[in-house]
């Protein structure tokens, strides 16, 4: 039976290819048996280059983002961050990410350390639209992980999180990116 | 066994192919004929329709939007009556969309989409559509779906015969259902013979913001009940049906049932036009009113109009002239080639074809058997091309498919039928649940139709779904008539009642659909482009809110200094610029809807607080995790006291 279904999944490619009945876009993603390197559709597969950018679309542009990038995909975190949000995310520069012992990356992102990555990443990220002038001296910020992270703001009003620099903020579509100049590591539970 | 079943599959695969991969114009099995109706009309999740069908929501007002061939409902678009989903006749800004000469009136009987046309084929500009009640035309944007202008008709009772477009959208018409006094005056009913008359008007179509009456044509008081312009050779005419030309003015279900033949107007607007220019039209003294919605200022405006062009026929020879039709004729069509046009003869079995090629002639000969006002009666056997024994009761439609067939819709004998253009033999007939009214192939009444579908719209629904009470919503029918014979792929319901629909393929609307209003564009009097611009003012007792939205937040959510008896305007705008992310605004207590602004647009409420107290208001659309948390309070002090204006976000 399962040769057939194939079969016939391959013969409706063939037909749909051959006698031009272009109409729909998407019939070859639709039926197509190969499941290699298609992320799952989502809110971040959307076309769409006249919105503003979400969260995603920001860091993806971002040169001094692409192991965060990396990260997020391997998390297959990719549709969360598009989404309607709002989200305030602590964003790592890949300086950042260099400064972890060695190694620490290459093994985080090994699909058998998914669900650790993904407790990492969701750690820099809070539900709501955390501007500056939101985050407040001795606030505990609770993170979509679970676990809480701590705001310090000195006299000169500069921002800290968790002992980390904001070195940038960014307003996206669902919500706000810092530049942080650490990884933030998530406390043990 | 399993090697027979491999064979089978083979086989099958091998049949598959060779049928399928036919020339899909192929006459004996049209491209889909080996699917079943469920594949046909099936819509995998995550694909897009061919077509967008609009359909009429008749007495809802409004307009909705179909996927063809799924049947899903797209989008209801609220033209003629107020919608508190989107705000639509509640807000400020588009509470002048429903202004007439009688005032305020948010309602109206919605009757026949038609779309612009270019060189006579569909473009996804605009679409059109008549209000029947107190005569209006609406123009609808395609790349935003609102409706962005409507204009009342002067001198008219009912424009029925409306809004039917010409080639290049240079016009659309209405023309009279109801013959009324023209001017209005106080007279007896039964001087109806003597007093009153039927307008045939030219709105310009292809302007936003200029939609207004170019000309009218003041005729004899008969029912004129559809049109449709002529295309091609026949570009620069318009057809008009007629019934009651017995002219009676009470019990029309006898007396305008009496007349063997009834006649089909044909008026040559390219004349018109010339007749314009020397100067014979006459300005008659009117006050109709015009409103037109700008999509920069986010805000509608309303003018009045006190004076109409109008064209007598009796001095304008050449400008009409009637061809006899049998029997009070309902829908008039004219064939893609522009050389047919088809009277739908209401009462009769029978379907008339006149010839456009020997219209002319008539013209030229002066083959006439009578004259009325003026106006020439062709003489029937030198006009009629041919008719159609169909065999059906009760014609009220046709459209055709591109391919030399036409297909009427058959009201009593609830019927469509196919037939050949020129032969006039009948091919298919497939019966429809129940009582046929209108049929729309897309493109079907224009220049170049696509003739893959066929929809039937019932006026009748009873047992055909799942029941509701004593009233069912109208039933459609999906058909597809790519092959020979016509199949029944789908059945669904549709809002409102459907007087008349178009369709056009997906891929002249979706490129040009705007995602969203850009922020920099915005020329809203009260728009609020950045946080540093929000601000609460008073003058005397009117109090402007100028607020915005993002997710997830209102600024300012906190507002203070208001006191009973003031009039208070939220302007709201949403600062998104991130396609479908509106934010709703409710106040509560106010005597109208919510807001639903759009990304980048700026939209008000009013609100006029009558009791003292702290009230909230809320964000109605949900826009985000935090929607729940999207609120804010105004607190109302009593009339004359001082407690200070103040307002803000995140302040203790």
């Amino acid at each position: 039976m399962k040769k057939l279904n194939l079969i016939f999944a391959i013969s409706t490619l063939i037909l749909a290819g051959a006698c031009g009945g272009g109409q729909s876009e998407s019939t070859e993603q639709a039926a197509s048996s190969d499941e290699t390197a298609k992320p799952v559709a989502g809110q971040a597969m959307i076309e769409d280059n006249e919105s503003a950018k979400n969260i995603v679309q920001v860091a993806m542009g971002s040169a001094d983002h692409t192991t965060l990038v990396a990260a997020i995909q391997a998390a297959d975190l990719a549709n969360v961050l598009a989404n309607n949000g709002p989200l305030t995310v602590f964003a790592p520069t890949n300086a950042a990410f260099a400064a972890l012992p060695e190694g620490t990356v290459e093994t985080l992102l090994k699909p058998e350390n998914k669900s650790k990555l993904v407790n990492i990443i969701h750690y820099h990220a809070a539900p709501g639209t955390y501007k500056d002038a939101f985050l407040k001296d001795g606030m505990n910020l609770f993170m979509a992980n679970g676990s809480n992270s701590k705001i310090a703001v000195n006299e000169a009003g500069e921002v800290t999180v968790n002992g980390a620099n904001i070195l940038a903020t960014i307003q996206a579509t669902n919500g706000v990116i810092h530049v942080v100049d650490q990884v933030l590591l998530p406390p043990e539970k | 066994m399993k090697k027979l079943k491999i064979m089978g599959v083979g086989l099958i695969l091998a049949l598959f192919v060779a049928a399928g991969c036919n020339n899909q114009n192929s006459g004996n099995s049209g491209a889909l004929s080996n699917k079943s109706a469920a594949e046909k009309a099936y819509v995998a999740p995550g694909e897009y329709d061919e077509f967008y069908a609009f359909m009429s929501g008749g007495f809802s007002g409004q307009l909705s939007v179909y996927g063809l061939p799924s049947g899903r409902l797209l989008k209801v678009i609220p033209v003629f009556a107020q919608d508190g989903e989107k705000g639509y006749g509640y807000n400020e800004e588009t509470k002048p969309m429903f202004n007439t000469s009688f005032g305020f009136v948010p309602w109206d009987d919605a009757h026949h989409p038609e779309l612009s046309q270019t060189n006579g084929e569909t473009d996804g500009r605009w679409i059109f559509i008549n209000g029947n009640n107190t005569p209006r035309i609406a123009r609808i944007d395609l790349t935003t779906f609102e409706t962005t202008e409507i204009v009342e008709i002067p001198n008219s009772g009912g424009n029925h015969s409306s809004p039917f477009v010409t080639e290049n959208s240079e016009y659309v018409v209405a023309g009279t259902r109801f013959s009324v006094p023209v001017p209005q005056k106080d007279v007896a009913i039964n001087s109806y013979k003597d007093n009153f008359k039927g307008a045939l008007s030219y709105i310009k179509a292809d302007e936003p913001g200029e939609m207004k009456v170019a000309f009218q044509i003041l005729v004899p008081g008969f029912d004129y009940d559809l049109a449709h312009s002529g295309k091609g050779k026949s570009h620069g005419w318009t057809f008009f049906t007629t019934y009651n030309t017995e002219e009676s003015h009470t019990l029309l279900e006898v007396n305008a049932s009496q007349n063997d033949k009834d006649f089909i107007a044909a008026v040559n607007w390219k004349k018109a036009e010339e007749y314009l220019a020397a100067g014979k039209g006459k300005d008659f003294p009117t006050s109709y009113v015009h409103n037109y919605y700008d999509e920069s200022t986010h805000t509608a405006t309303s003018n009045t109009v006190e004076t109409v062009k109008v064209l007598i026929p009796s001095e304008c020879p050449g400008l009409i002239y009637y061809l006899p039709t049998p029997k009070s004729p309902h829908g008039v069509d004219v064939d893609p080639t522009g050389e047919y046009i088809i009277g739908n003869g209401k009462l009769s079995a029978d379907l008339t074809v006149h010839s456009f090629t020997k219209m002319l002639a008539a013209i030229e000969n002066e083959s006439y058997e009578d004259e009325i006002d003026g106006i020439p009666v062709l003489k029937f056997e030198d006009v009629i091309a041919g008719s159609v024994q169909s065999g059906g009761l009760g014609p009220l439609h046709t459209e055709f498919d591109g391919k030399g067939n036409a297909y009427t819709s058959f009201f009593i004998s609830s019927e469509v039928v196919k037939w050949k253009v020129g032969t006039w033999e009948v091919l298919d007939r497939q019966p429809t649940y129940y009582s046929i009214g209108h049929l729309m192939i897309p493109g079907g009444d224009s220049k170049a139709p696509s003739g893959k579908y066929l929809v039937a719209l019932n006026k009748i629904t009873k047992d055909r779904y799942l029941p509701t009470g004593p009233e069912m919503n109208h039933s459609a029918q999906l058909f597809d008539i790519s092959g020979d014979k016509m199949e029944l792929i789908l059945d669904f319901p549709t809002i409102g009642e459907p007087h008349y629909a178009q369709a056009i393929p997906a891929d002249r609307i979706v490129p040009n659909n705007k995602k969203f209003y850009p922020i920099s564009e915005n020329e809203h009097p009260h728009a609020v482009k950045k946080d540093a611009d929000v601000r609460v003012e008073r003058d005397g007792n009117v109090v402007r809110i100028y607020m915005t939205s993002i997710r997830s937040h209102f600024s300012p959510d906190n507002i203070e200094g208001i006191k009973v008896g003031d009039k208070v305007y939220f302007h709201l705008t949403n600062l998104e610029q991130d396609w479908d992310v509106p934010h709703g605004l409710s106040m509560m207590g106010a005597n109208n809807a919510e807001l639903l602004v759009m990304p980048g647009q700026t939209e008000t409420l009013l609100w006029e607080p009558k009791f003292e107290g702290v009230y909230p208001f809320y964000c109605t659309d949900f826009c985000s995790a935090l929607h729940q948390e999207m609120q804010g309070y105004i607190r109302v002090s009593a009339k004359g006291s001082n407690v200070p204006l103040k307002w803000s976000l995140g302040e203790d």
